[in-house]
């Protein structure tokens, strides 16, 4: 919302600078975003109040004029003007006057761009000076023709001080209803500095009201005589009324509610529309204003919308209704959907004489859904939507309807106001228990000090006594909607006593037990673990297509959509399910990066979706994916390229995370996943239990994904299952006091078996005195047989309590050579 | 005749001693007289079968012999030693060359600013709570004081599931999961997570987000305990010297509401692009818990008092690191994860 302090200032007295009032008005609730010194950009000296002496035609140019200036110096000056609405009968009209030095925006050029005014000649005739347009001052983007100001503008008067203000741009939240006019603004403003309201008589300046409101009968249902109203929806309209102006001619508005209005960020049309959105602005209440005599029938229906019926808005659009929608109607149909819009039939034009103007009360919801459904926001939707004191229809109106017969109107007798009011609203009152204030706050008020601040505030205070304590009855103002229960009242009392003013405590409640959740704590370890192995944690979008997912498999199948979570008002096609799995997701990172690297490592820790039956909330379960590509380490002048990662790097790095949050028995067993290279990916197996694959992206999947050549590693495992399946207590191993000794052996056997077979012959055969077996070196080639590997294993014996003699591990080592000879039929390394 | 063989030994050991021109030659000179099997203990070896007139004369200038070539033994001894730490300190490498490169990880900057939001409140006793990422409408708006068609709800704009379900837009649903889960016990809980909301995707608005809400819930807590906590906060996480303010804001699940700011860090307090001019940064909304959205959680609002607020890690990693632009938390561009530290 837009406030000019010039409008603000009539209804409270302000005598601080603009920014400390903004600052106020921020810290009470009411954000100021930005303050705009309207004017300020105009030169005290070069634009000023001119009055038209002549027009003359241009002796050069059919389209241009001579105009002959009055600015306050010694003597005028003749400028040329193309202004269209500059007409030779023009004489003594008040326009705004630049001279040389004036700095001024472009008129003829689409983007804001200032020009400084210098003496030219125009077609043969030399001019120092221009009437100028709204656009050339920054007013609005208006140039088809130049400003009329009010006869009564000061001639020379410089017109930063004429029309110079300070606009407050005001971001309200939506329980600040009360505060969407000027009226409302300048009610917070009178608590806050400890000014008193103006009174409502001086709301428009004496010289620009030529009556005031008490002139018009509000005796209301006393003269029914123009219009019958009859609200059946009483559910979504609590109040309708309406007065009726004769004889209005439709014409623009004096210049001062014109720029009023653009000042407060509407635009003008015409006297009749200008005044309802002048009279919204400053009190809250949307008004509008229909074509008396197109109506049919001197009747107005407040009704729900029928199924199906239709009505052409006043912006020539047939709109489709449905019963939700509350409607405005006449004896032969709708003439407005309440609130949102006007209809085309009842449109106020040139052609209308007599006006029929609505000031009603409309249910806040039913409101908010029409004009979210029909997509028509507007400042009146707006105001309904957030909800509205249905007190205010009437001095609405009445003020409406006097501003009408000044500005719009040669009729001074107006029959009244029709007010149809079924259920009045009833005062609300709260008995306020001081000590609930102390309680909240943590800070001692007195009775007096919060019914000051709250009087300030308009609500009624009543000391009483209620069971022996004693307590504050306050009355809460109608139009303060907000208002309802003790804590609303302490919020009030805070906001303007001012939150510095509350102490600032360390917290001496009960501690409550603590107790942290092991997933969380293990998700966090491994997020270390990893960086650890020098992987980077990257966090992408849960929400995913089906088109990407499609492409994880090689035939670019789509998957079936019931494994996802569907969004129903997607954003954007790519994000319209959630995942159900990370590894797209990953692939998308590998492939954004690997645009300008040869080398990533990533891992991401997040959730999946995964759809449960009909009524139940999807399940969340936490996934740990990894995603590598490129050298080992970085190529370096002293260790030249490294390999790059591949599978067993990938294990390692899982190897190394297992062991580190305490997970000893697993195996890997051949896995066969479509997204993964067939001979190259592993199932993680842990105590029976799958917990994801590990493996090497299929080269399918990777063209699928547009991927460079070059080995993709790809991870995903189940956190949940590392959490449940890990060992919980770590037991510390003593540090073995006796030397061990190292021994090798090499085994050549068939190809076809596999490592970890091998290795759990070897510890079998070892047993306890074997402490460790590490596995250094694969050899497959011309030494040895076709169709056989070599496998050579490092052995560390070691034992608890003595030292080992070397005939005993030659024991053990002939044991083992046996055994794997047996088992495996494998042979020692001749 | 002994006597004189060891004087020719002497003269002859001190000649080809200055002959030896590294540590191993002298090492060699050594053997060949001092050794166990050197010439001096050969020719000692002969003292046995001198005369017994003879034995103590000659025994006495053989140790001298012995004494004066250990010496000059140690000399030489020293001057390579010396000669060796100077060699070895004269060797100079290019530093200039650069240093053996090591990939090191790095953690995503939201988890990094989360990680210092828990170990700034996990001391005072708020422990993490986790909830779900799909929520039910009743959990996100209603129970938190937004019936269907609150005006409220125009604050956040929704992904929807359904009718019902929904994509949380804040964290705050985790407040009634946790008062429910702990009542009638106090509470003190921190509730991270993703949350997401139908919005264009600009340098200043995602779809997805992070949030972080606190809540404590006792029979003793009040707003002065609020602006403890938060002013503890904020000089934690930005420094002792900040400066707070608390202003009056909205939420319907709070009331009173209130935003605190601290003093921009960027230009001090006195107006920058950042700070839109007006010197304050906004860091986070917070409150004293609405008595319906207690009564929802299970708690009578005349005996209980709850404090909540939320906050966005990654606004607040945007003002730490001068982050200009929302999208790249999670477009994931190593050359941006890499950075932090």
């Amino acid at each position: 919302m837009l406030v000019p302090l010039s409008w603000l200032n009539e209804f409270v007295e302000i005598d601080l600078p603009v920014d400390q009032l903004a600052e106020i008005l921020t810290m009470a609730g009411l954000e100021v975003t930005k303050v705009v010194h309207k004017g300020a950009e105009w030169d005290q000296e070069a634009v000023v109040v001119g009055e038209i002496v002549e027009v003359k035609p241009h002796p050069n140019a059919d389209r241009l004029n001579l105009a002959v200036v009055d600015y306050g110096r010694e003597n005028t000056m003749t400028v040329v003007t193309g202004a269209p609405n500059l007409l030779r009968v023009d004489t003594g009209k008040k326009v705004v006057f630049a001279t040389t030095g004036a700095r001024l925006i472009d008129s003829h050029s689409s983007e804001k761009k200032y020009l400084t005014l210098k003496p030219t000649k125009i077609r043969g005739v030399f001019s120092e000076g221009m009437v100028c347009s709204e656009k050339e001052l920054g007013i609005s983007d208006e140039h088809q023709g130049i400003i009329f100001l009010d006869p009564d503008a000061p001639v020379g008067k410089s017109l930063n001080e004429y029309l110079g203000d300070e606009i407050l741009e005001l971001d309200l939240t939506p329980n600040l209803a009360h505060a969407l006019s000027i009226r409302g603004v300048a009610r917070e403003l009178a608590a806050l500095t400890g000014k008193k309201l103006k009174e409502p008589a001086t709301k428009i300046s004496a010289k620009k009201l030529l009556g005031t409101s008490q002139d018009i009968d509000i005796s209301g249902t006393s003269n029914p005589a123009f219009i019958k109203i009859d609200i059946i929806a009483k559910d979504l309209c609590s109040r309708y009324s309406a007065s009726l102006i004769k004889h209005v001619t439709v014409k623009p508005s004096p210049y001062w509610l014109q720029y009023r209005l653009r000042m407060a960020g509407m635009r003008p049309i015409n006297n009749v529309v200008d005044i309802t959105n002048y009279c919204m602005l400053e009190g809250g209440q949307p008004l509008h204003a229909f074509d008396y005599d197109k109506l049919s029938g001197a009747e107005i229906i407040v009704r729900r919308a029928h199924q199906k019926e239709k009505m052409t808005t006043l912006d020539g659009v047939t709109r489709d209704l449905d019963q939700d929608m509350l409607l405005i109607t006449d004896g032969s149909g709708p003439v407005a959907i309440a609130g949102v819009m006007g209809g085309e039939k009842t449109e106020v034009g040139q052609d209308t004489t007599n006006v029929l103007l609505e000031s009603a009360n409309f249910n806040l919801i039913s409101i908010r859904r029409t004009a979210q459904k029909l997509k028509l926001p507007s400042e009146a939707s707006l105001r309904f939507g957030r909800g509205l004191d249905p007190e205010l229809t009437i001095p609405t109106v009445t003020h409406a309807t006097s501003l009408m017969r000044d500005l719009a109107s040669e009729e001074k007798n107006l029959p009244g106001v029709i007010d149809a009011y079924p259920v009045p609203v009833k005062k609300k009152v709260i008995n306020l228990d001081p000590d609930e204030v102390k309680r909240v706050l943590g800070m001692e008020f007195t009775s007096q000090e919060i019914s000051d601040i709250l009087q300030s505030l308009q609500f009624g205070c009543e000391n009483i006594s209620w069971e022996g304590k004693d307590l504050i009855k306050v009355t809460v103002p109608s139009y303060r909607l907000d208002v309802s229960i003790t804590a609303d009242l302490v919020e009030e009392i805070v906001r303007i006593h001012g939150y510095h003013r509350i102490p600032t405590t360390l917290m001496e409640d009960s501690l409550p037990p603590q107790r942290f959740d092991p997933a969380l704590k293990v998700e966090e370890q491994l997020r270390d673990i990893l960086v650890g192995c020098g992987l980077t944690e990257v966090i992408s979008y849960s929400l995913i297509s089906l088109e990407i997912e499609a492409l994880l498999n090689p035939e670019k199948q789509l998957p079936d959509s019931r494994a996802y979570v569907k969004i129903i008002n997607p954003i954007t096609k790519d994000r319209e399910y959630l995942r159900n799995n990370l590894l797209s997701s990953m692939l998308e990172v590998l492939k954004l990066n690997l645009k300008h690297t040869d080398r990533v490592a990533a891992f991401e820790i997040g959730r999946s979706y995964l759809p449960q039956s009909e009524g139940d909330l999807p399940l969340e379960p936490h996934l740990l994916a990894i995603g590598l590509t490129g050298q080992i380490y970085p190529s370096s002048w002293k260790r030249g390229t490294t390999g790059e990662m591949d599978f067993f790097y990938l294990k390692g790095v899982i190897e190394n995370l297992l062991k580190n949050i305490n997970i000893r028995d697993y195996t890997f067993e051949p896995a066969s996943h479509p997204t993964f290279n067939p001979g190259r990916a592993a199932t993680l197996i842990l105590k029976g239990e799958e917990v994801g694959i590990i493996g090497e992206l299929s080269p399918l999947v990777r063209d699928n994904f547009d991927l460079p050549p070059g080995t993709i590693c790809l991870s995903q495992l189940s956190l949940g299952k590392l959490v449940e399946l890990r060992e919980p207590v770590l037991f510390y191993r003593s540090i073995p006091r006796f030397p061990s000794i190292k021994q090798d052996m090499a085994l050549v056997m068939d190809e076809e078996i596999p490592a970890s077979r091998v290795m759990e012959v070897i510890r079998k055969a070892g047993g306890k005195l074997l402490n460790d077996i590490t596995l250094f070196d694969l050899y497959q080639g011309e030494q040895i047989p076709r169709g056989q590997k070599s496998l050579t294993f490092s052995m560390t014996y070691q034992a608890k309590d003595r030292n080992l003699t070397d005939n005993e591990v030659q024991k053990i080592h002939k044991r083992i050579e046996n055994q794997v000879a047996i088992s495996l039929e494998a042979h020692l390394r001749g | 005749m002994l006597l004189e063989d060891l004087r020719i030994l002497q003269q002859r050991a001190e000649n080809t001693l200055d002959d030896s021109d590294s540590p191993e030659e002298l090492e060699n000179w050594k053997i060949k007289y001092l050794g166990r099997k050197g010439e001096l203990t050969h020719i000692l070896r002969g003292i046995g079968s001198l005369p017994k007139e003879e034995r103590s004369s000659a025994g006495k200038v053989s140790n001298q012999v012995k004494v004066a070539l250990e010496k000059i033994y140690e000399e030489k001894k020293r001057y390579f030693d010396e000669k060796q730490y100077h060699d070895k300190m004269m060797e100079r490498i290019d530093i200039t060359l650069p240093g053996h490169p090591i990939y090191q990880g790095k953690l995503h900057p939201s988890t990094r600013i989360l990680r210092q939001i828990y170990s700034i409140f996990a001391p005072m006793g708020f422990q993490i709570f986790d909830g779900p990422e799909v929520e039910t409408d009743l959990y996100n708006f209603e129970l938190l004081n937004m019936p269907p068609h609150h005006p409220a709800r125009d604050m956040w704009d929704t992904f929807y599931i359904n009718k019902k379900t929904l994509l949380r837009t804040h964290t705050s649903p985790g407040q009634i999961h946790a008062m429910k889960y702990f009542c009638p016990d106090p509470i003190r809980v921190i509730l991270p997570g993703k949350c997401y909301r139908y919005e264009a995707i600009t340098a200043r608005s995602e779809i997805m987000f992070h949030q972080i809400e606190g809540l404590a819930v006792g029979k003793s807590l009040t707003m002065a305990d609020l602006k403890g906590i938060l002013v503890e906060f904020a000089h934690q996480m930005f420094g002792d010297g900040r400066k707070t303010r608390f202003r009056c804001s909205y939420f319907p699940f709070t009331e009173p509401s209130v935003e605190m700011d601290i003093d921009c860090m960027i230009c001090k307090g006195k107006g920058c692009q950042i700070c839109k001019r007006t010197g304050w940064l906004e860091i986070l909304g917070a409150g004293i818990v609405h008595p319906q959205v207690l009564k929802n959680g299970g708690y009578d609002p005349r005996v209980y008092c709850g404090l909540a607020f939320g906050m966005g890690p990654e606004r607040i990693a945007m003002l730490k690191y001068g982050i200009d632009d929302i999208r790249h938390f999670f477009s994931n561009d190593l050359r941006f994860l890499e950075q932090f530290c």
